[in-house]
């Protein structure tokens, strides 16, 4: 019991230290988007032929006329009071269309991260078992060539292959087909909402629809996860307690899964966290490629039209998801390594 | 098992062990023979690097994968075991003859309580419930005399000392009643106190349980006093057995006689540690350290050519009314939550004395190697070195004092103690060029030089980098540093606990030298008493970060006055003494 409310100690006191950090982003993100070039009343203004007048009106109604200093005061207000502000480009609340988009974003990355974990671990353990083998070396190729095929290319490749040579994969463009309606919004995870609604049929298709764009992410990021459970793995099966196992004639499979991978995984997991978090930042190009309704794709969009509110509301959400992230594998590491509550 | 009448328990024949290095083969076990009969324990002693940890694994076929057997015959029980596919080694594995290695905090696995791990050893044998195992896990943490042993089936191992650790080590070994034990080294590193009571269980269980022991171990106080037989081995081999009273009291072979006289005992002095010194056996003696092979003729012979044999007469006591070098009051460190490593703490050396600072592990003496070294800050109190208080002087800033250089240590590890990046030369010539601004130069080279012929290094190493130097040669260096400055003061923290008893005995008497030559003063912290006993005038003992007892080392030693003190000594293993059964 003590061991789990220091973790929850920790866990709490990591929270609070990570505040001021996205605090800093929040100041950080507003000046850039004012430094960056781009008048975005002259992009909203209703044509090329748009008079002084309406720019100047247009610039009003943002608050673009006040000093740079109050203009941040404001944001602050409105972000405290959970305002962030209007995308000028749907005409929705930033709040909305990032809760709208990001289920999409994180369905995606969670399967792929799931599939990249349940790729690379038996990769990692396989090589370090064979260490020096064919399997050795076919794995570290399979690395390589994962990190150096970016991923719009995999994407496309995949896609290729997949929908147009052998025409198993759905029609890549969004989340379900056109023929099927959307299950009822529950949690916005459609696989977890059709599930809910017991539409198994509309399960299949979301989940087909889903292969592709999960596989495309796990490629790239299955690389560094199978090398660190490589390297983890050959730490610990060289450990003495990998030895005093084998010293007492444990079975082989208990001597590698419970004495050997068990250890291994720690590393591992810190290693998953910050894939995680990479993945969902940097996924913007697998949502272009799948036409893929994930705040990635919204952010840019913004970005390219100036548009600030969204840029600014998706970082912050990027760096909120960041901080859970790392609370989240700090409390599992917590659980993971006895040790780690003892300083 | 068909075991014939008069068979022994394992009979190793001829045994070779050849290990597949960058080098090419390397073999490290060249023709071992010997026996072990059911319920004997026998003892297999040797330096590092002697094989003995080797023959150990190779019985067992825990070798890395590197190594291999090449030649020889395993037998265990009647059968010939050297050939064994790994589903009957995993069989014997425990069941047959289990293992207790050094280490044994390592030894566990860090992130499953030690009760699972425990009932992990039986299951493996034994078709039983995790209920079962957790009961037959709690029948043997009591077995091996752990305190409390219902609260420590959920503990993890690095919430226990490393001594109970070896507790659980042994529960885990003797869980399927093996017929044979084999412990590597299985006290090394434990304190006195600890080796004591851990050796003392081992030698009940196996009394009880009727089972063979092979101690593998470098230690021959504890091997004369704990078996039956010893085998002395020397580079892969086997050089001498015999029973441990005539193996001591008259070794046969050069290599057990220079063994024999390199370990302290109760009355042995700093001479005495390698009498035969000089006349050709100290090359011989220095023969695993040299990389190089013969080069280096020791600088040391030369001055302790004719030692002094009265102990009186070489304890170059300081003259009555040598001023106060080092003066340490009320000494108290705290850390963070309330740990208190250094309580109240009171001593003095004079200049030139050696003063011997001894106690278990976690006792505060290395603290205040650290604390006087003004590399960390006291909590209270005051440090006069000279007269004058240094203790108020950041330890951060320390460096630029002119006392720095008065001031210098040699570190317990002499390997991490070393930057790997430097070499010899660099490392010695280091604190030359930061306290006493020496530039690159004929007088640098002079005087780097000079202190490595002092600390017995030879010239043609100091290119030579750490990796490329034994232990006993990177604790000359890290000697040849501390004295390059030509300190007043030089703390050693465990100067010698990483090195071979031969290895050992030439570098006490090496500072034993320097000591005298330079009117060092020495604070000597140590856990092994015998060698605080040769080196030191004065003895300092504590426990929990407190003095318990100090005194002149010749009467603290003869007559302790505390419990601990007495308790501490008579842990101490001597050569020929009464053995355990």
């Amino acid at each position: 019991m003590s061991h789990l409310s220091t973790t929850a100690k920790r866990a709490g006191w990591r929270f609070a230290s990570s505040l001021p950090a996205l605090f800093g982003v929040l100041v950080f993100t507003f000046l850039l988007m004012r430094v960056l070039p781009g008048d975005p009343a002259v992009f909203f203004a209703s044509g090329p032929s748009a008079g002084k007048e309406e720019i100047e009106m247009i610039r009003k109604q943002m608050g673009l006329d006040k000093p740079v200093p109050e203009q941040l005061l404001r944001y602050l207000g409105d972000i405290g009071s959970g305002n962030l502000g209007r995308s000028l480009t749907t005409g929705q609340p930033v709040l909305a269309d990032l809760k709208s988009r990001l289920p999409a974003s994180l369905e995606l990355t969670f399967t792929a991260l799931l599939i990249a974990l349940l790729t690379a671990i038996p990769l990692g353990v396989a090589a370090a078992l064979r260490q020096g083998s064919g399997i050795d070396h076919l794995v570290r190729f399979i690395c390589a060539l994962g990190v150096c095929v970016p991923t719009f290319v995999s994407g496309l490749l995949l896609i290729y292959a997949f929908y147009y040579l052998l025409g198993i994969a759905p029609d890549p463009t969004g989340r379900v087909d056109i023929f099927t309606s959307p299950p009822p919004l529950v949690t916005g995870f459609l696989l977890i909402d059709f599930a809910v609604a017991g539409d198994w049929e509309g399960w299949g298709a979301a989940a087909s629809q889903l292969v592709l764009p999960a596989f495309t992410m796990a490629l790239f990021v299955v690389a560094p996860l199978a090398r660190i459970t490589r390297a983890a793995m050959l730490a610990s099966l060289g450990s003495d307690f990998v030895r005093t196992a084998r010293s007492l004639g444990l079975p082989p499979a208990k001597v590698v899964v419970t004495y050997a991978l068990r250890n291994a995984l720690l590393p591992v997991l810190t290693i998953a966290g910050i894939v995680f978090s990479t993945m969902l930042g940097a996924n913007v190009l697998v949502e272009k490629v799948f036409s893929w309704p994930g705040v990635a794709s919204y952010a840019l969009d913004a970005l390219l039209a100036s548009d600030y509110a969204p840029v600014q509301g998706f970082v912050l959400l990027m760096a909120s998801i960041f901080v859970v992230v790392n609370l989240t594998v700090d409390v599992l590491y917590g659980i993971a390594d006895p040790r780690v509550s003892v300083e | 098992m068909t075991m014939a009448e008069g068979e022994p328990l394992l009979a190793i024949e001829d045994l070779h062990v050849t290990f597949s290095t960058r080098r090419g083969l390397v073999e490290a076990v060249r023709g071992v023979s010997f026996s072990v009969a059911a319920g004997e324990t026998l003892g297999v002693v040797g330096e590092s690097g002697s094989g003995k940890s080797v023959t150990a694994f190779a019985v067992t076929r825990l070798l890395d994968a590197s190594g291999r057997i090449s030649g020889g015959r395993i037998r265990f029980g009647g059968e010939d075991i050297t050939k064994a596919s790994s589903k009957q080694l995993q069989r014997l594995h425990g069941a047959a003859i289990s293992m207790i290695f050094q280490n044994p905090r390592g030894a566990l696995n860090p992130i499953r309580t030690v009760g699972q791990q425990i009932a992990d050893a039986i299951m493996a044998h034994e078709p039983i419930s995790a209920g079962e195992g957790r009961a037959r896990a709690l029948d043997l943490l009591k077995a091996v005399l752990i305190r409390d042993p219902d609260k420590r089936l959920d503990a993890y191992p690095h919430e226990l000392s490393g001594g109970m650790c070896q507790r659980v080590m042994i529960a885990m070994a003797i869980a399927c009643a093996p017929k044979l034990l084999i412990a590597d080294e299985p006290t090394t590193g434990l304190d006195v106190t600890t080796q004591k009571t851990v050796m003392d269980l081992l030698a009940r269980i196996t009394a009880e349980r009727g089972m063979a022991m092979i101690l593998i171990t470098h230690d021959l106080g504890l091997a004369s006093r704990y078996c039956q037989r010893v085998c002395v081995m020397e580079q892969g081999q086997v050089v001498e057995e015999a029973q441990p009273l005539s193996l001591f009291s008259a070794p046969q072979h050069a290599y057990t006689r220079r063994l024999v006289a390199a370990s302290p005992t109760a009355t042995s002095t700093i001479a005495d540690l390698a009498p035969d010194a000089g006349d050709g056996a100290s090359r011989h003696c220095e023969r695993s350290e040299a990389i190089q092979g013969t080069s280096s003729e020791p600088v040391w012979i030369a001055s302790s050519a004719a030692p002094p044999r009265n102990d009186e007469e070489r304890r170059a006591k300081p003259m009555p009314g040598t001023p106060l070098l080092l003066e340490v009051q009320n000494l108290v460190k705290r850390y963070d939550r309330g740990v208190v490593a250094v309580n109240d703490v009171s001593f003095s050396i004079k200049a030139g004395e050696s003063l011997g600072l001894v106690g278990e592990s976690g006792c505060g003496k290395s603290t205040i190697s650290r604390l006087v070294c003004r590399l960390i800050d006291a909590s209270e109190g005051e440090i006069l070195f000279d007269g004058q208080a240094i203790g108020t002087l950041p330890a951060r800033d320390f460096h630029r004092s002119p006392l720095r250089k008065d001031i210098q240590i040699v570190f317990q590890d002499p390997t991490d103690s070393l930057n790997p990046r430097f070499n010899a030369f660099d490392c010695i010539a280091h604190p030359l060029r930061r306290l006493l601004s020496m530039k690159d130069g004929a007088a640098l080279t002079a005087r780097v030089s000079e202190c490595a012929e002092r600390a017995g290094l030879p010239s043609e190493l100091l290119e030579r980098f750490p990796h490329q130097l034994s232990g006993g040669q990177k604790a000359r260096v890290g000697i040849a540093r501390a004295i390059a400055c030509r300190p007043r003061l030089l703390i050693l923290d465990e100067p010698t606990a990483a090195l071979d008893v031969s290895v050992q005995a030439v570098i006490l008497q090496l500072l034993d030298r320097l000591r005298r030559e330079d009117d060092l003063a020495l604070l000597f912290v140590s856990h092994d008493l015998n060698v605080v006993r040769m080196m030191c005038e004065r003895t300092v003992v504590m426990q929990n970060g407190a003095i318990v007892e100090q005194g002149e080392s010749l009467a603290l030693f003869a007559a302790p006055q505390t419990d601990y003190a007495r308790t501490l000594l008579e842990a101490v293993l001597h050569l020929g003494g009464p053995t355990a059964r």
